[in-house]
């Protein structure tokens, strides 16, 4: 550790312990920098048994019957999803890199609210491990799939009461973050920052923010509901009560649809960063990217209904939400076009970063194009229940959000843990994890397009062929992943000490040392233009 | 560091807003049922308590003047006078759930609760309104209860000197949650208790 120590004046944040000592120094520190470290290591942890479950229900798939029952499969399948979504994916980029890196790129010492920082990390750990108990507790782990839908979830015999009361404390420590992030981007910029100097990364945290608080609450309420149903009898979703299950529906997709853009707006954030570094060019339409953040967080929030076009809904508010989803394409596409166009006649280097933030544009683009397919109502109808909504969903979330972590991760390793990584295995992992991921994924639209169902344990033999494709590629994939995690794990440990900016960064976390001094900086910077000015060199 | 009072101020809205959001999904529920069964719901209405109703709307009106009173106090120095009014709001809220547990109770006594063989004979409108009834006032009920632990905490403050006229933010912050929590039973009331 003597390289992350920093000097006497201004000891690292690795150093700086305050008044604990050892794990309870990480634990009780409201410093946002330990947090986020701490939270990124429990991400990746929760991450690692989520890609363990999905290679396991791969495996199954090429083999139906030989190695899970059909109510494991379920099971695991349901435990994939859980994992995924609302211990990784959700609280993802905010809570890893926004802690980390939002107080820094705002040139600001810490959150508005430090403790209740803390806080959110505490109830994260609680929630997850509710969640986690759910699974070993005495009886069966959840089955109903990650999305409860009722009226399964209110008469399944598994643990649905814990896993769902796990997922509403994870829903509180993320409407705290979201508040926090917000309150912070408000009241704490450094003295000449305005809105519209604000680096991208910011302003996707801050829509995200509003997302992760007006749109969990209405999660947490639906998951009450269920206990209360299980618990109770209240029938809410019970149609012998005068409930309705569709309404469950509604109020599930209220929250999770936005949900998805509380994972995608900083990942494209992240992206925004990544570019016109590597590119060596001042970032094209700053106001549009940063606007059109806004945009996607607001009117993302109206068209939840497009999951459930089978589901039973007027013709009417098909059409509209259609429309509707329609219309958010295109903010998505602004931002892809002011990437490429930043790109032009950039002097770019090609670094591991830059190539997870190149392959995020490509996959994204892939999978929202698909989104679009989806969501116009005719190819809906066939397309639905199949494998091609799996396909798509993977390419947006494991191909957009998934890369954008990793792309994170590269670009910013240095300055978190004041280490290089080897970047010819960064890139070796990169190559292998691309291959795998199509392989894996690309083979499910064409499955779906065929008709093979979602979720189902078996299929008929005309399927085989799709199946094994992407089950190697599930091999491929986790491959690439050993790969990339044994670097960065080795080059925690042996990496060379990092400079404060070894890639040319122009925000404010490339100007302090790398690990960054507890204080961030020893005195608040004051902000004259804007942030991304990169000089020409032709 | 100096008590960033705009921030603080910010962070309570924005929490104020979440809890909207979240009574939003309780009120969404209600407007889909009652459109549906509008019958239902003006027949089963007619078991609510109206005397009691008005009573416990009255009494929770007067809690938040008076700790909106407490913080007027609070900034003109008065600390003393302040904590009086803050004991009368929790005695207020206390007051309003003992009716509340009464108006409960009755209804218990008489059969009607979530998925008592009494209810589930009724018409599904009449079985939903009280589903809604017991799972709204109930989570407006716990807002209550939080809302004069919160309460009694800020007495605890403001004995100890931690909330003075310079630094209200905290009795200030727990004055608006109160407002809020009224501000829902504003609401509540008509929905439950005058549609018949």
């Amino acid at each position: 550790m003597t390289k992350r120590r920093g000097t006497s004046r201004h000891p690292s944040f690795y150093r700086d312990q305050g008044p604990y000592k050892g794990i309870l120094g990480w634990l009780m520190s409201t410093d946002h920098k330990r947090i986020g470290l701490m939270y990124t290591l429990a991400l990746l942890s929760f991450a690692a048994v989520g890609v363990c479950a999905g290679l396991l229900m791969r495996l199954s798939l090429i083999a139906p019957g030989k190695i899970l029952t059909a109510q494991t499969y379920n099971e695991v399948f349901t435990v994939h999803g859980i994992i995924m979504i609302f211990l990784f994916v959700i609280p993802g980029i905010p809570v890893a890199f926004g802690n980390f890196f939002l107080p820094i790129l705002i040139g600001a010492r810490d959150v508005a609210f430090p403790r209740l920082n803390r806080l959110s990390w505490w109830l994260y750990l609680a929630g997850a491990v509710i969640v986690l108990v759910s699974l070993v507790l005495h009886g069966r782990p959840p089955d109903t799939g990650w999305t409860f839908y009722a009226p399964l979830s209110i008469e399944s015999q598994a643990n649905i009461s814990v896993a769902v009361l796990g997922v509403v404390v994870l829903g509180f420590s993320s409407i705290l973050t979201g508040l926090n992030f917000v309150t912070t981007i408000h009241r704490l910029r450094a003295p000449g920052m305005g809105w519209f100097r604000m680096p991208l990364f910011v302003w996707t945290l801050y829509a995200t923010g509003w997302v992760q608080m007006l749109a969990t609450p209405v999660l947490a309420i639906t998951l009450v509901f269920i206990i209360l149903g299980r618990f109770l009898g209240v029938g809410f979703f019970d149609p012998s009560r005068g409930g309705d299950p569709i309404l469950y529906q509604h109020l599930f997709w209220i929250y999770s649809h936005p949900a998805v853009y509380i994972m995608l707006l900083p990942a494209m954030g992240i992206i925004s960063e990544i570019i016109p570094v590597f590119s060596k060019e001042r970032i094209f339409g700053y106001s549009a990217i940063a606007v059109s953040a806004v945009a996607i967080a607001s009117v993302g929030s109206l068209v939840w209904g497009h999951h459930m076009f089978t589901s039973g809904m007027s013709d009417t508010a098909r059409v509209i939400f259609s429309l509707i989803t329609f219309v958010v394409a295109v903010p998505s596409g602004v931002k892809v076009f002011n990437w490429v166009a930043t790109l032009y006649k950039g002097s770019i280097v090609v670094c591991s970063p830059l190539l997870y933030a190149l392959s995020f544009i490509l996959l994204f683009s892939i999978g929202g194009l698909t989104g679009l397919i989806i969501g116009a109502l005719a190819p809906n109808l066939k397309l639905h229940g199949t494998y091609f909504i799996v396909a798509h969903f993977h390419y947006v979330m494991f191909g957009g959000a998934g890369f954008a972590i990793l792309a994170g991760l590269h670009y910013w390793f240095p300055k978190m843990f004041g280490r290089m990584f080897d970047e010819r295995r960064a890139k070796i992992g990169w190559l292998v994890l691309f291959v795998g991921f199509n392989c894996l994924y690309f083979s499910m639209f064409i499955l779906g397009y065929q008709g093979m169902p979602r979720r189902y344990f078996d299929y008929p033999p005309q399927y085989f062929t799709g199946h094994l494709v992407s089950t190697i590629g599930s091999w491929i994939t986790a491959a690439g992943l050993i790969i990339i995690f044994g670097n960065l794990v080795r080059s925690f440990f042996k990496g060379k000490q990092a400079p404060a900016n070894p890639c040319g960064g122009k925000t404010l976390e490339w100007r302090i040392p790398s690990p960054p001094p507890t204080e961030n900086f020893e005195r608040l910077p004051v902000i004259k233009g804007e942030m991304y000015r990169f000089e020409r060199e032709d | 560091m100096a008590v960033d009072y705009e921030g603080k101020k910010i962070g309570m809205w924005m929490f104020l807003f979440t809890e909207l959001l979240f009574f939003g999904g309780m009120f969404l529920l209600y407007a889909v049922f009652r459109y549906r069964f509008a019958l239902d719901f003006h027949g089963a209405a007619a078991h609510e308590n109206i005397v009691l109703g008005s009573l416990n709307t009255f009494i929770l009106l007067t809690s938040s003047f008076t700790i909106a009173l407490a913080v007027s106090a609070m900034r003109q120095g008065r600390s003393a006078l302040s904590s009086s009014l803050q004991a009368a709001t929790i005695a207020l809220g206390a007051a309003f759930l003992v009716i509340k547990y009464a108006e409960w109770s009755a209804k218990i006594g008489v059969g009607l609760y979530p998925n008592s063989p009494v209810l589930l004979q009724k018409n599904p409108g009449e079985i939903l309104f009280f589903s809604l009834y017991y799972v709204m006032t109930g989570i407006h009920a716990l807002h209550v209860i939080v809302g004069i632990g919160v309460i009694a905490c800020m007495i605890i403050f403001t004995t100890r000197g931690k909330i003075t006229s310079k630094k209200p933010i905290m009795l200030e912050n727990t004055g608006l949650f109160w407002h809020f929590v009224d501000i829902i039973w504003i609401y509540l009331f008509p929905l439950f208790y005058l549609i018949t």
